[in-house]
Order: structure tokens, then sequence, then C-alpha cells
């Protein structure tokens, strides 16, 4: 049996459908979360391979501790050699703390399906490099990189089923949560829009957010703009900052260092806009601009918008 | 407060990244080795910065072999304390958290502090797997840490989003951006490193979880096609009919 976890506290996202698909094509799913997401949200796992989902409304997944006694035992209850999680703050928090207690090896941010040896990909060196992993212990934790597959709807809604675990009393009490409205989160997002010192000044930003606007992209930057504080350090993509892998990755006036392309290269398609015809980044890039921003991303804006309104 | 910093051997950001042994090694060749930026930007720095405020200690452990105390040295004379190496390779990151765990349990700590990730395996493995193992709480991705007592009050990052929380040490913390400023070492502390203690000690017997078997470099991009900065709608076109990304 294969036990997926889903984080449903801000309802069910792509991440989650891809980790259900990614079971499916495992063995038989069990899904499991916790918390208040809407029964109707939840019986939609069922479309993408779940057989039935488990709840514990009990707990709200703000302590690991406690996540990790409800995983742990929703494992025991039903045999389970498999514990998918999405690689978010859950998978690089709980999944850990779930390897040791269940002493199960943990893939930490797959990109593949185990192969025949049952070996998994994973990008190291910050995505410099693939690596194989093989886990040796009988259950087995992989923690699945967003946007490392696609989500496959084959079924219909399953039942959701309710369940209260022994969890303890929690140990970490939250204060304050702040949630940005609107934005797509940038580990998940397919389009990215990004832009580096190229843009002279913070000012220099709303023709950035337009275009990520008309696309439906999330925006991102480089180190240097997040360390000046140009831009929020959640934007900063690169090799100390966010590794992304979305569908297409537009770079305006990031020259392409080293560092910043190890947090990108895993984009499906690069598009590089910069000034400077010898900049690195266009050796990384399928499609490169030579010119100024100012003048080529508003018309990209406008060329994008023309196309969505065709 | 007694805290115990963990860290890890890493390639200089720049390296350029090569296997030997038919692609089951990491090649060190020409490689400079450096303290994982995590662990020494985020985790070291704010360990002191939280003993300057306070007191107490700030000890930093790692697990490797003898070629480590290079990086040993230089947490030692950002301000650490002193220093345990638990002589072995590294195997896994389970292996790595049951060596210091198992050093930890020894000298009860209140606060362990980690990097939220190597820039070498990108993990985020080993600080989960410490807290588990020791049974105290886990906070991960932290951005800012403040302590009052025995009070520890964390920002932390969550799916989409910043959430502030409260707990008790002893805790495990990984830190992220946010949580302090690098310092470089200046020349009175590389001195003083030169003569703090580094305690070597024997690796407990523990079996490993999980193993890389193989490394390969992704594959080389195809030559990147130029486009006319006055013709943006043959770029959409291509994204649309080619990449098939929009």
């Amino acid at each position: 049996m294969i036990l997926v976890y889903i984080n449903s506290s801000n309802g069910i996202s792509k991440s989650s459908y891809e980790s259900i698909t990614y079971g499916k094509k495992l063995g038989d799913v069990i899904a499991l979360t916790n918390g208040g997401a809407s029964s109707d949200d939840l019986a939609s796992l069922g479309q993408y391979g779940a057989s039935k989902v488990l709840v514990d409304r009990t707990i709200n997944g703000d302590d690991q501790q406690q996540l990790t006694k409800l995983i742990a035992s929703a494992v025991e209850n039903n045999s389970v050699k498999t514990v998918v999680f999405s690689h978010d703050l859950v998978g690089k928090s709980v999944a850990p703390m779930l390897s040791v207690r269940l002493k199960a090896g943990l893939v930490s941010g797959a990109i593949s399906l185990p192969d025949a040896e049952g070996c998994v990909d994973v990008n190291v060196f910050s995505g410099k490099a693939l690596g194989k992993v093989k886990v040796s212990s009988e259950i087995k934790i992989i923690s699945l990189l967003p946007n490392s597959i696609q989500p496959e709807e084959n079924g219909s809604a399953c039942p959701v089923e309710e369940i209260t675990a022994d969890t303890g009393v929690p140990s970490i009490k939250v204060l304050s949560t702040k949630k940005p409205e609107g934005e797509i989160p940038l580990p998940e997002a397919e389009l990215v829009v990004s832009a580096g010192r190229g843009l002279k000044g913070p000012e220099n930003w709303g023709m950035v957010e337009d275009l990520a606007v008309s696309l439906g992209a999330a925006t991102a930057c480089s180190r240097p703009v997040a360390d000046i504080g140009w831009r929020p350090h959640h934007e900063h993509v690169g090799q100390t900052g966010v590794a992304i892998r979305p569908n297409l990755y537009i770079a305006i006036g990031i020259s392409g260092a080293i560092q910043h392309l190890a947090g990108v290269n895993g984009s499906k398609v690069i598009v590089v806009i910069n000034t400077d015809p010898e900049a690195p980044f266009f050796k990384a890039a399928d499609y490169g601009i030579i010119g100024d921003a100012f003048e080529v991303v508003p018309r990209l804006n406008e060329a994008v918008n023309k196309f969505k309104a065709s | 407060m007694k805290i115990l910093v963990c860290i890890s051997k890493a390639p200089d950001t720049t390296s350029k990244i090569a296997f030997s042994e038919e692609n089951t090694k990491f090649d060190e060749n020409g490689v400079q080795f450096i303290v994982n930026p995590y662990d020494e930007w985020y985790a070291l720095v704010r360990a002191l910065e939280i003993k300057e405020a306070g007191g107490g200690q700030v000890t930093i452990i790692t697990v490797g072999g003898a070629s480590d105390d290079a990086i040993i040295r230089k947490a030692l004379a950002i301000g650490a304390d002193d220093a345990v190496r638990v002589d072995s390779e590294a195997k896994d990151a389970y292996y790595t958290a049951m060596q210091i765990s198992s050093y930890a349990k020894e000298n009860n700590y209140d606060l362990i502090l980690t990097g939220k990730e190597t820039i070498n395996y990108n993990g985020s493995q080993v600080a989960g797997m410490i807290a588990a193992e020791l049974d105290v709480p886990f906070v991960s991705l932290a951005s800012k840490l403040d302590v009052n007592g025995s009070t520890l009050t964390v920002e932390r990052e969550i799916v989409g989003g910043i959430q502030v929380v409260e707990l008790n040490a002893p805790a495990v913390i990984s830190c992220a951006k946010g949580m302090a400023e690098q310092r470089i070492p200046n020349m009175r502390g590389i001195m003083a490193a030169r003569t703090k203690p580094l305690n070597v000690v024997a690796a407990q017997e523990i079996d490993n979880l999980t193993e890389f078997v193989s490394y390969a470099l992704p594959n080389a991009k195809s030559a990147v096609k130029m486009i006319d900065p006055e013709n943006m709608d043959e770029l959409v076109e291509l994204l649309h009919k080619e990449a098939k990304v929009i």
C-alpha cells in the first residue's frame, strides 16, 4: 500500500494531485491529511487515483511532532510500504522525522519514479547534477519535487474517512500567520518571470509584474536584487535561494552566474533578455533576445496579450 | 544557553561539478571546500549572536574525516568556542543525524541549529532526523530566532507564507536566509581558532538507509535560438507552437 500525505491547509494544490499521480504509479494509494479542508475537496483526490482519503480533523499540522505521529500510525494501520510527500515545508520537516521513527530511508526532492532497480533520481549540487538514490530499508519515503510529474486524472471521487490518531499535545504554539494574497507560490509555478540588476531599480518592476500577470506567471529575482532589498527574499532563485523547475523561465537583465543557473536549470524552457551579448546566461537559454529590457519587455507583454486575446 | 551547531563541508559555490569512478564518486580534484553556507551564515552566526547577548557556549559538530579539520578551524575562527568531529565519512543523512544525536544525548544542549540544507545534497534531512531521535520539537526553515530564557520565538516559512511560532527549549531549528548576516573571520579569530579544542570522537555503528549509486550531469542544452528584439510576436509563437509552454 502507498500512503500519500497531502498538505491541505491551503486547499488541495496541484502538487497534491502530482503526489497522488506519482503514488498511483507505484501501487494502491491511500491519501492522508489533517485540518479543515472540505470533504468535497478531499474526495477529488480520488479522481487522480486515491482509493480513499483519511483525515484527522483534530490537528492542524503546525506541530511537526504531531504530524509525524499521525503519519506513522497510518503507516502501521495500513501496512504501508511507501510514503509519498510533496517536497514542500512538510516534505522538508516531517519526512525526515518519519524516516527516523520508521527507520525508513528517505529520498528528498525526487524527480523520477523508481527505476527497475528501485533507484530514484534527485537533483544534487543545487541542480548542477543528478544523483540516483537507492533505499535499503523495507519501508521507503519519497519526497517529490513539485512539477516533476504531470497530474493524471483517471478516476472518480473517493470516500473520505475521518480518523483520530493519538498525537499528544502540540509543543509549538502559533502566534501569527501571514499569507500573501493572490500570489502564485514560486516553487509550484509553471511559468516564472524573473529579473535582475539590469532593471536598475525597484521602481522598474512594474513591467515585470505586468508581464507575469499577462502570462499567469510567478515573479522571481536574482540574489543581488534580493540582497539590496529591491525584492523580497522569498523571490530569490538560485543556489542559496529557491530552486525551481517551471515549464518556462524568463530571465530579464540577469547575467546568469553559475549560482543563479543552479537554481533554474531544471526549467524546461529558458528565455533570456539581456543587453549584453556576452552574458553567460545565453549559453543556458533556449531563446535569447539581445536588447534593452525597457523596450523588449513591454513589447513582449503586448504580444502575449494579443496571443491571449486571439 | 548551550548551543550545538551542525556544520557540513560543501564544495565552493563556483566549483565545477564532475564525477569519477564511473560516475559513482564526486570528483574532489581541484575543488575548494567551504563550510556549507547555510550552516555558516545563518546557524553559526545566529548562535554566536545569542551567546553574545545572553551568555552560554557554542559548540560545532561535524561528521567527517581529518580533511574536514580545515572547515572546522574556519568555523572556530568565526567564533565558536569548541568543536567536535565524529571521525567517519558521512554515509547518508540518517547516519550523520544518528551520530550527532548520539553525541547530543550525552551533552544536553538547549538548542541545536543547522542550515536549512547543504548545497551539495540539498536534502533538508539531518535537522528533522536529529529532532526525531532526541524527541524534541523541530522548526524548519527559520528566518528569525529570538531567545528569552528557555522560550524560543521563531519566524518560519510555511507553504505559501510566513508564520511566527513559540516553543520551549530544548529544540532543533534549521536556519534559512534572514537569520543573521555573514561574518568574515578576523586575524584575532583565526589565531585563536588554532588553539581552541577540537574533540575527535569515534563513530557509533549505525547502518545507513540510503545510498547514492551514481551521478550524472544534466543534458547539455541545444544552441540558443536568437530572436529579433523588435519581433516579440515571433517569440510568443515559438513558445506556443515549438516549446508548447504557453
